[in-house]
């Protein structure tokens, strides 16, 4: 049994079949990969699993729970921690205030009315939010504004502020959409890393091939709203039937 | 010091000394003379400086820290009239129970406004709002006339029973707010040479009220829930994905700043002892919103001034009239001083509209970040001009606090 399970999941909006009977194991200390052509109801798929959407029919299960009908902040607190394909921090805030974030939803649960007390005051958490910047280099930078920040920072920081929460599951959305071969690797090894040195379990959806057979223990292939294969990456590669669903039905 | 920073204690001693000596800075020119008509040194303006000093900061915690619009905070101040002055017709002339069921009472009425409203955000929530404070209005102002007085408003009345004190002095008038024994309206005079100034008891409780009023704000800024709220302003889809739920902390700074403006309601209850319909109208809840943006959004002090420039530009251009302009335009030759005062005559007395608008204008197209900007453009130019003769020591500037 995995951490995540999906079972039998549906989806419709109006006369399109999003997901259609999507089955899913992501097993725990794994990264698996969800890959597809566009439409292929990834997005979709994820969506589903933070609470965005809500499946028609089917369940989805974290540690033995159901996760549906849960707000995204609820799943959050769960454990899930999510990465989105264009970088979502809190632009208007300096770098070690995002850090912040996540130290006090971890600490303080979805809402607290501490009003009086000073963040100065709170030593813990700033050494906490600080250490984790330091890990991803950024420490220098904590007192930028983070919407100054480049696009690869903007990365980092937000998968800082994920791994800050010490999440059970990481879902990456794409985390290497529109980034330049230099970028893409930083971020491969970023993720690598996080991989080997806190063993958190990834789900990843992506585009990009080299992202991942360079990280994925295994793949799902999603085409039109349903898993066409899931395997280990290396019979993933020349398998007909993910050929056929990138390709097109092409008669060779 | 008082658990502030240092930059932070030293706006907060700023305040306290503008507080403290307000009689004085307001009342800059000697009694009798032509500009003594800009004097604004008289405890009802002062009063009314400060009240709505507290209603403006209140309402920039919810405004300044999340972004949420209210065009309906005017109704919280409204009821805060009402709860007071019922207070005093019940139970007692002293201040303080008035002024607790007014934060109550307005405390009361945001979390139902609030949450209503904060379902939606951006423009509906405004327009929400704004539909609120119009049906409490209206309510206010017809329907629930046997508790609002309707029409001619909320006044005490001599037979009012007063559990706790005299309906009526030995004298047969109406006893007069207090605190614990001193009277709001009670004065004194200094005569300086030919100033003269006075020192109103009700102002200076207003004072201490807005000191402490003012003392939490700036405790809310910088802690985790004022953090919170910026965030929320920021980007609410990555707060609810960092396990953070942002409609608690909304509602809550609704909340508060409902309550800010049931204590400036309170006060002017405890001032002037009653309270009336007008004070809950759309164009009250304009002006509060009109503060903040001419002093600043989102900065500890901007809304302070904000209401002090307008409340002062009300009281002192209002009362200009075109007599005193035919004086002040005496000097030119006949033809030309009529020119000239038909020219101003507008944007004075019942005109005043008219130059606030200007005045706001200017303010959002050339100073976005209100009079507090202002303040920092200036300082930065000094500052400019004093690197320029020593070298520059570090080259790293820090994002800028909020509030400062």
């Amino acid at each position: 049994m995995g951490i995540l399970e999906v079972t039998d999941v549906n989806k419709r909006f109006g006369g399109l079949q999003a997901l259609g009977k999507v089955n899913l194991s992501v097993q725990e200390g794994t990264c698996h990969a969800i890959i597809g052509p566009n439409g292929a109801g990834k997005s979709t798929l994820l969506n589903c699993l933070v609470g965005k959407l809500i499946p028609d029919t089917g369940t989805v299960t974290f540690e033995g729970q159901s996760v549906l009908g849960r707000k995204p902040y609820e799943i959050n607190q769960m454990g899930i921690s999510r990465v989105f394909q264009t970088p979502e921090i809190f632009g208007d805030l300096t770098v070690l205030e995002n850090m912040l974030m996540p130290v006090f939803a971890r600490r303080d649960g979805t809402f607290r009315l501490h009003a009086y007390e000073t963040i100065a005051n709170e030593r813990e958490l700033l050494d906490e939010a600080e250490g984790m910047l330091d890990e991803v280099n950024m420490l220098d930078k904590r007192h930028m504004h983070s919407a100054s920040l480049s696009r690869g920072d903007k990365r980092r920081l937000e998968m800082a502020m994920c791994l800050v929460q010490k999440p059970k599951l990481l879902l990456l959305d794409e985390p290497t959409a529109g980034m330049a071969r230099a970028d893409t690797n930083n971020t491969i090894d970023l993720l690598k890393e996080i991989k080997e040195k806190r063993n958190i379990t990834m789900a990843i959806i992506e585009h990009d091939m080299h992202v991942v057979f360079s990280l994925a223990d295994r793949i799902t292939v999603l085409a039109q709203g349903t898993p066409l294969v899931e395997d280990i990456p290396e019979n993933i590669k020349g398998h007909p039937k993910v050929r056929e669903a990138y390709l097109g039905e092409a008669q060779v | 010091m008082l658990g502030l920073n240092k930059a932070d204690l030293r706006l907060y001693l700023i305040v306290l000394g503008m507080l403290i000596f307000a009689p004085f800075i307001m009342n800059p020119f000697p009694e009798g003379s032509g500009l003594a008509q800009f004097n604004g040194g008289y405890p009802d303006l002062l009063q009314k400086l400060v009240i709505f000093g507290i209603f403006a900061v209140g309402f920039n915690i919810l405004f300044g820290l999340t972004g949420y619009l209210s065009f309906g905070h005017a109704a919280f101040l409204g009821v805060g009239s009402y709860a007071g002055v019922w207070m005093m017709k019940l139970l007692t002339m002293n201040v303080v129970p008035a002024l607790i069921i007014s934060v109550l009472t307005a405390g009361l009425l945001s979390v139902i406004i609030g949450y209503v409203s904060l379902r939606r955000s951006g423009i509906y929530f405004s327009i929400l709002t704004l539909a609120f404070a119009q049906m409490c209005y209206s309510l206010a102002y017809s329907v629930l006339t046997p508790i609002t007085g309707g029409e001619t408003g909320l006044t005490l009345s001599l037979n009012d029973p007063r559990v706790l004190g005299t309906s009526q002095t030995a004298e047969g008038n109406i006893p007069v707010p207090h605190f614990f024994g001193l009277e709001m309206n009670a004065s004194s005079t200094l005569e300086l040479g030919a100033w003269s100034f006075t020192f109103n008891t009700g102002y200076y409780f207003c004072a201490v009220v807005m000191a402490v009023a003012f003392y939490f704000a700036i405790r809310l800024f910088r802690s985790p829930f004022g953090l919170m709220l910026r965030a929320v302003k920021s980007n609410q889809a990555r707060m609810s994905y960092t396990g953070l739920n942002a409609r608690p902390y909304t509602l809550a700074a609704f909340v508060i700043s409902g309550m800010y403006a049931g204590l400036a309601g309170g006060l002017m209850v405890a001032m002037d002892p009653l309270a009336g319909a007008e004070r809950m109208i759309w164009t009250a809840s304009g002006e509060v919103v009109l503060m903040a943006i001419l002093g600043g959004v989102g900065t500890l002090i901007g809304p302070i001034l904000g209401a002090g420039v307008i409340k002062y530009l009300e009281s002192i251009i209002s009362t200009i009239n075109s007599t005193i302009l035919h004086q002040w335009f005496a000097f030119l030759p006949d033809g030309l001083e009529d020119f000239v005062v038909a020219i101003i005559y507008p944007f004075v007395g019942k005109g005043w509209h008219l130059t606030l608008g200007i005045v706001f204008m200017l303010v959002v197209i050339f100073l976005p970040g209100g009079i507090v900007e202002g303040g920092k453009r200036i300082g930065n130019l000094f500052r400019r001009k004093r690197r320029e003769e020593t070298p520059p020591s570090s080259t790293t500037t820090p994002a800028p606090k909020p509030g400062e």
